[in-house]
């Protein structure tokens, strides 16, 4: 396993992450070491297992559901009181379309 | 008298008595803080006027001649992850530095509707991501043992807070060992129960199929009190356990004698002496006690770093997506479009590790990769989960050591991310299997510096009031302060 600068540049671009040089200089060999490392997992034959992707353990039928009706939430100031640029009881984001 | 080192109990003994009022009690918690806080650091903000709000109110009700609470008049610490209506929940990011909560987390509702009294909230590594709270974006916390050392984490705030007396409990939060790391580093005790135990809504995800919210504590009674209060079905988390919640405190009475203890040698291979000597001590405590010591064996225990290290970056990297600037948190003040402004807030906004770890997240969803290690890490959580099923046939409980470093000096560390994960070998196990593990204190180490060693005891899903019975009575032994 060798990760590049460039394979460190293409997942951050992925991940919407601006990395200077110096953090693409020092993310490679520390991404490196722990892909490597993981490695160990295909010491294992899992041909026969299946995955796993959440701890399931209720034990009622149908607990991940609730009934579907309308309570109370947030109001629309709360919600945007945090908001980094609010306006107009809205999120601004810059132009997402540019006018022609 | 000295109103910051009581439990609970003694806490409401206290008020029963009116020897002091909640009010005095919580200014006393506030004071120490004031002089003790500049150098542990293990808050990020304080509310001192709600506090003393409820404090108030707490007082009012006893002077009725009401009936307390199971919290009246506690005062407790919250990780900063979790969410606290009207507070900061920065989650120790600069992302989310001027960050207040909008709603309460069911865990924060549960701790205020029974008496309790928030002082404030506690540092921990960036979004909960670490193991000595050395990530957070804005100051270390030190350990009260050893201020050149770190308390360990992520939820190193609390657990110093508890251990300093600036806290009576607290909540803490766990993915892969972020209770029970820190409690063992703090000499504290720490729990985190089964999967669904506790809700985590309003707890800010990290790995949302390995989050748990979980109590700190000075002894193992004042944690099932908080437990008790905390857990429980909740229609607002969908994978909240509806199991029901059984009397913890009353379940601690019973006599440990017959219970069959496992002891995985997987988890002592290579152990240093320091810490392996005072768990086998522990190990014999138990033995004295009439528990049955057998081994068992946990033979994928070895894969459990590859497979935590690979699911928690993959939620991590989705669950990390929703700092784009827009709806709340931080945005960079410069950009020139909309996809610049996501890339810069981002990487402006976050940490080291959290990079590290959206980054190692994206790698192993992206295309072409997700088989051979999300997929992969998957398969290899079901043959963890499946070790830890075959050994809870054969006995109650499983006893391994916290971790298998002590406290390492602030700074030791922070450049070799790999050596800090492989660290959490002892703890991600039972985070992947979704079974309940508590950390209690287990002496300390010889020599100088003495520093604090932790013991974990596991038990088997919903197996939550077994562990403190064993907890509890270990304590009652002395197992903590163990010679």
């Amino acid at each position: 396993m060798a990760l590049t600068e460039k394979d460190v540049l293409y997942v951050a671009d992925l991940a919407h992450l601006e990395l200077t040089d110096q953090e693409v200089k020092k993310f490679v060999p520390q991404l490196d070491s722990v892909l490597e490392y993981v490695q160990k997992l295909n010491q294992l034959d899992t041909t026969k297992v299946e995955p796993m992707a959440q701890v399931s353990i209720s034990t009622a039928d149908n607990v991940a559901l609730r009934s579907d009706h309308a309570h109370p939430t947030f109001s629309q100031e709360d919600a945007i009181k945090s908001a980094p640029e609010p306006g107009g009881g809205c999120f601004k984001v810059p132009h997402v379309i540019e006018r022609g | 008298m000295d109103l910051t080192n009581l439990t609970i109990e003694e806490i409401q003994q206290t008020l029963v008595r009116r020897e002091a009022s909640a009010e005095e009690i919580t200014r006393a918690h506030l004071d120490r803080i004031q002089q003790k806080d500049h150098e542990v650091r293990a808050y990020l903000s304080l509310c001192e006027e709600k506090a003393l709000d409820q404090a108030k109110r707490v007082d009012q009700q006893i002077s009725a001649g009401e009936p307390l609470l199971p919290l009246s008049g506690i005062p407790v610490a919250v990780k900063d992850v979790i969410m606290t209506r009207g507070l900061p929940t920065t989650c120790a990011s600069r992302v989310l530095e001027n960050y207040t909560a909008s709603y309460n987390a069911t865990a924060v509702s549960r701790l205020e509707s029974a008496g309790a009294i928030i002082l404030g909230k506690t540092n921990c590594d960036e979004f909960a991501m670490g193991s000595s709270t050395e990530n957070s974006g804005f100051f270390p916390t030190h350990n009260p043992h050893d201020l050149t050392r770190v308390p360990g984490g992520s939820s190193g705030g609390s657990a110093a807070a508890v251990a300093a007396n600036l806290a009576t409990v607290a909540l803490g939060t766990d993915t892969g060992g972020s209770i029970r790391q820190p409690a063992a580093f703090c000499g504290v005790a720490g729990m985190m129960g089964t999967y669904g135990r506790v809700s985590r809504y309003g707890l800010v995800a990290f790995g949302s199929s390995l989050d748990h919210i979980g109590p700190f504590g000075r002894s193992v009674r004042d944690i099932a009190r908080v437990l008790k209060v905390i857990a429980g079905r909740d229609p607002l988390d969908s994978t909240s356990a509806d199991a029901p919640v059984e009397n913890y405190e009353g379940a601690m009475d019973g006599s440990v004698r017959g219970l069959k203890v496992g002891v995985p040698g997987e988890y002592f291979e290579g152990l240093s002496p320091e810490i392996g000597g005072n768990i086998e001590k522990g190990i014999a405590l138990l033995e004295k006690l009439g528990c049955e010591i057998q081994p068992v064996h946990l033979p994928h225990t070895e894969y459990a770093v590859s497979c935590y290290y690979i699911i928690c970056t993959a939620e991590v990297s989705s669950n990390l997506a929703r700092y784009d600037g827009v709806r709340y948190g931080y945005r960079a003040p410069e950009y020139s479009d909309l996809r610049d402004m996501y890339r810069k807030t981002r990487n402006q906004g976050f940490g080291a590790e959290a990079k590290r770890r959206i980054m190692l997240g994206t790698y192993v969803l992206s295309s072409g990769y997700y088989d051979a290690y999300y997929l992969k890490a998957q398969k290899v959580r079901t043959l963890i989960a499946r070790d830890f099923v075959e050994a809870f046939d054969e006995v109650d409980v499983i006893i391994t050591p916290t971790s298998p470093i002590l406290p390492f000096k602030l700074g030791e560390r922070v450049d070799d991310p790999l050596q800090m994960y492989l660290a959490d070998i002892y703890t991600v196990t039972a985070s992947l299997a979704g079974i309940p593990g508590i950390s209690v204190p287990c002496g300390k180490t010889q020599g100088d510096p003495s520093l604090p060693v932790g013991m974990q005891i596991l038990g088997k899903h919903f197996g939550e009031a077994r562990l403190l019975q064993v907890a509890d009575a270990f304590e009652k032994a002395g197992g903590f302060g163990l010679d």
